[in-house]
C-alpha cells in the first residue's frame, strides 16, 4: 500500500519521518509500542474519512535514528513530541495515540491543552497502580511479545516481516531500537507521571480498550475514564488485545469515526 | 602468572527438581526456597573457604556481585571483602566487582572500596562490571537504555573522587553533587588497579585499552569457548598498538583436582551437574532487555554470556548438564594435578592470560571438598603453572600494598591481648 506521502521534519539535527494520507479533517496519530514499519491496514481505513498525519516518535522507525538517547526525562520527551506535532501543523487538531503513543498524546494534551481539539486514547499507558503495574513487555522474549500485545499475533508479526530485498540486520536493529525507545520512556513500570497531569485534559476524549488486552489490567479503566476534566466516552472492542489497531482495525476506525463525527 | 581464587557463593540446597519446577535461577527465583538459617552456615562456610584459599598461597581471593540470584549470594561483595581484609594478611582482595550504575550516588562505591583498601593495607583490586541485565535492569530496575551511560559517568566520578585532593563539584547527566570529598581515600596511588569484567564487546575492549585497565572474561563455559573471545580481545589490542602483555587479561576457569581423573570425575560430578543443571537455569525472558547491548555489538553479532546461557536453556541450544558432556565441552578442567596443570598451561598460553581466576568451589560442593580441591590445586598444580609469563612480562595491574612490615596486625577479640592492654 503506497497511498500515503512521506515527508521529513528536521529537529535538532534529527530527521523525523511523517506519513500523510487521506482526505477530510486532520487527525494526528502517535503509533503504538513498536512504532510503524509499514503503512498498516488500520490507517488505510482511517484515511478514508480523515487526513491522517503520522509522525514517527524518537527512536521508533523513522524517528530520527537514535534521537531517543537525548531524552532523559518525561519533560524532554514531551517537548520534542510537541515540536514534532508543531512541525506537522498539528496545533489545534484532533489527536490519536495508541498504547505508548497514547501516553504521550495524553500528556502533550495535558501540558498544552489548547493545542488538541479532541483526543482519542487507545489502550493508554503512562499510569501505574502500585502493586498492579502493566504487564512487563520486556519480561517476555521478543518471540513472545506479539502474543502479549495482540490477541491475533499474526497481524503484528506480518507487520514486522521484512519486505523483500531489505537488510535483515538493519531491520532487526530498527525493531530493537524501537523497543529500547519504549523502554527509555516506560521502564520499569510504565509510569510516566501522566496520573498527576491527566486532570489537565479538558477536551472531549474517547478511550478505547481491547477486551482481551493482556498489557493493561481492567483496574486502570476507571482511572483513565474519570481522570480528564472534559467529557469522556469509552469503547470496548471485542476480540482485540492491547494493540487494537492490529487486532481489529475496522472496528477501531469505526469507533474513532463515530466519536469524531 | 597470578592464580586467584574466586567464589560465586551459590545457594547449595536448591531442590533436585529445581529446573523442572522453576522458570529460572534469577530475578523471580522462588524466595520460599531460601532458608536463612541454612544460609547462615553457607555464608560462614564460603568465607572459611575464601580465607583457607588465602592461607594456601593463592595470589588473590575474589568476590563478585549478583542480585536476586540463586547461584550468587553476594548482593554486596564489599561486605565479604571487608571481613576478608581483616582475616587475611598478604593475599590480594579482588572485588569483581561493583556494578557502578546501581549506586546513588556512585561515590558510595568510591568510599567503600577506599575503606577496604585502607583496612587491607592496599590489597584491593577494584572490579567495575556494567553488570548483567538480570542484576541491573530487572532486579535493580535500571533503565537499559541509560545503563551504560550511567556506568561510564559513575566510573568518571569514582575515579575523580579517588584521585582529586580538593573538594570538587560534579554536574553529570545522572549525578549532581555539590561537594565531592570522600573520606577515606584509598591507600594505593593513584588508585587501586581497575579491572573490567565484560563479555565480548569490542567497545569494552577498546575502553579497557584506552584506560589501561585489565579486561576479564568471567566464563562459565571454559577456555575452549572463551578462546574466541580472548582472541578477539588480543586482535583488538594489536590493532590499537598495545603490547600483548598477558597481564592485561583475566579469565575465570572452573577446576576440579584429585589424585586421578577417575577420582576427580567421581568427586566433582555432583557439584558440576548441580551448577550447570540448576544454577545455570537462566530464564531467557531476562537476558536481553532492549538497549543493554549496543547496536554496534548487535551488528557485530556478539552475544553476552548470560544471553548465551539463557539461549542454551531453551530449545535453541543446550547447556551440557551431565558430567561427561561438561568435561568434553571444556566447561570444567578436571583431572589429576598433572593433567589439570597441563590443560591450564595450554589454556593460559592459547588465551595469553596472566590472571587466572580459579573456581574451586562450584555448585553444591561441600566445604570439605572445596578445601580439598583448593589444597590439591595449591600444592600440586600451582607450582606447575605459577612461573608462566614472569620471565617476559611485568604485571602493571597488580595492587601495591603497604610493605608487610608496616601493615597493621588485626587483633583478635578472642586472644585476650586487647583486654590485657586495657587493664
Amino acid at each position: 500500500m503506497s497511498a500515503f506521502e512521506e515527508t521529513s521534519l528536521s529537529i535538532n539535527g534529527a530527521d523525523f519521518r511523517v506519513w500523510t494520507a487521506g482526505t477530510g479533517p486532520k487527525l494526528g496519530v502517535l503509533a503504538g509500542f513498536g512504532g510503524l514499519l509499514q503503512w498498516p491496514p488500520f490507517l488505510v481505513r482511517l484515511a478514508k474519512t480523515r487526513t491522517v498525519i503520522v509522525p514517527s516518535l524518537p527512536g521508533f522507525p523513522g524517528g530520527g535514528g537514535r534521537a531517543h538517547v537525548d531524552l532523559d526525562s518525561v519533560l524532554d520527551w514531551l517537548l520534542l513530541v510537541r515540536e514534532i506535532l508543531n512541525g506537522c501543523a498539528l496545533t489545534g487538531e484532533d489527536l490519536l495515540g495508541i498504547s505508548l503513543g497514547a501516553a504521550l498524546a495524553g500528556d502533550v494534551t495535558a501540558v498544552w491543552p489548547h493545542k488538541t481539539k479532541r483526543l482519542v486514547l487507545v489502550s493508554p499507558l503512562g499510569i501505574c497502580i502500585d502493586g498492579n503495574p502493566m504487564a512487563d513487555p520486556w519480561g517476555v522474549t521478543p518471540q513472545d511479545l506479539p502474543a502479549l500485545l495482540c490477541s491475533n499475533p499474526q497481524t503484528l508479526e506480518a507487520h514486522q516481516k521484512m519486505p523483500e530485498g531489505g537488510d535483515d540486520l538493519e531491520w532487526e536493529v530498527s525493531q530493537i531500537r524501537a523497543n529500547e525507545a519504549a523502554a527509555r520512556l516506560l521502564w520499569p513500570t510504565g509510569d510516566t507521571g501522566l496520573g498527576k497531569r491527566i486532570g489537565r485534559i479538558f477536551c472531549d476524549t474517547l478511550i478505547v480498550w481491547g477486551a482481551e488486552d493482556k498489557v493493561v489490567p481492567p483496574d486502570y479503566h476507571p482511572i483513565y475514564k474519570n481522570g480528564p476534566k472534559g467529557t469522556v466516552s469509552e469503547r470496548m472492542i471485542e476480540g482485540a488485545g492491547h494493540q487494537v489497531d492490529f487486532d481489529r482495525p475496522e472496528q477501531l476506525a469505526n469507533a474513532i469515526n463515530e466519536f469524531l463525527g | 602468572m597470578k592464580l586467584m581464587w574466586f567464589h560465586l557463593m551459590p545457594y547449595t540446597e536448591l531442590p533436585e527438581d529445581f529446573r523442572e519446577e522453576n522458570p529460572g535461577i534469577w530475578v523471580d527465583i522462588n524466595s520460599r526456597l531460601f532458608d536463612p538459617e541454612r544460609a547462615h552456615h553457607m555464608y560462614n562456610d564460603f568465607m572459611d573457604e575464601l580465607e583457607f584459599a588465602a592461607t594456601c598461597g593463592f595470589d588473590a581471593i575474589c568476590v563478585n556481585e549478583h542480585h536476586s540470584n540463586g547461584y550468587g549470594l553476594m548482593p554486596s561483595p564489599n561486605l565479604i571483602a571487608s571481613t576478608l581484609a581483616r582475616r587475611t594478611s598478604d593475599t590480594m582482595i579482588c572485588i569483581m566487582g561493583n556494578s557502578l550504575a546501581l549506586y546513588n550516588p556512585p561515590t558510595r562505591v568510591a568510599e567503600e572500596m577506599a575503606m577496604i583498601d585502607c583496612i587491607s593495607g592496599g590489597r584491593l583490586i577494584a572490579g567495575f562490571p556494567v553488570g548483567t541485565p538480570m542484576d541491573t535492569c530487572y532486579a535493580y530496575g535500571q533503565n537499559p537504555s541509560m545503563l551504560r551511560d550511567r556506568y561510564y559517568e559513575a566510573h568518571d566520578l569514582v575515579k575523580r573522587a579517588w584521585t582529586e585532593r580538593e573538594v570538587f563539584s560534579f554536574n553529570g547527566r545522572y549525578n549532581q553533587l555539590r561537594y565531592v570529598n570522600i573520606w577515606p581515600h584509598p591507600v594505593q596511588k593513584p588508585h587501586p588497579p581497575i579491572w573490567i569484567p565484560g563479555g565480548g564487546s569490542v567497545e569494552t575492549w577498546q575502553w579497557c585499552a584506552e584506560m589501561d585497565y585489565v579486561y576479564c572474561y568471567l566464563s562459565y563455559f571454559g577456555y575452549k569457548i572463551g578462546l574466541n573471545t580472548m582472541r578477539g580481545f588480543w586482535n583488538e589490542m594489536e590493532q590499537l598498538g598495545k603490547e600483548p602483555n598477558p597481564y592485561r587479561a583475566g579469565f575465570l576457569q572452573f577446576v576440579g583436582v584429585a589424585e586421578s581423573r577417575e577420582e576427580a570425575m567421581r568427586l566433582y560430578k555432583e557439584p558440576a551437574e548441580y551448577f550447570y543443571g540448576r544454577c545455570l537455569h537462566i530464564d531467557p525472558r531476562y537476558a536481553q532487555p532492549p538497549g543493554y547491548t549496543t547496536e554496534a555489538t548487535i551488528r557485530a553479532r556478539v552475544e553476552g554470556q548470560v544471553a548465551t546461557a539463557a539461549k542454551k536453556a531453551t530449545a535453541r541450544g543446550k547447556t551440557a548438564t551431565q558430567i561427561e558432556d561438561i568435561i568434553d565441552q571444556g566447561y570444567i578442567i578436571i583431572g589429576s594435578p598433572d593433567e589439570v596443570a597441563e590443560q591450564l598451561r595450554h589454556a593460559a598460553t592459547e588465551m595469553n592470560v596472566g590472571h587466572l581466576m580459579m573456581l574451586c568451589q562450584f555448585g553444591n560442593m561441600s566445604k570439605q571438598l572445596a578445601a580439598y580441591n583448593t589444597r590439591m590445586f595449591a600444592e600440586k598444580v600451582m607450582p606447575q603453572v605459577s612461573d608462566m609469563f614472569d620471565d617476559k612480562w611485568e604485571d602493571h595491574w597488580w595492587p601495591t600494598p603497604i610493605p608487610a612490615a608496616e601493615r597493621a596486625v588485626p587483633n583478635s577479640a578472642l586472644d585476650g591481648s586487647l583486654a590485657e592492654a586495657a587493664e
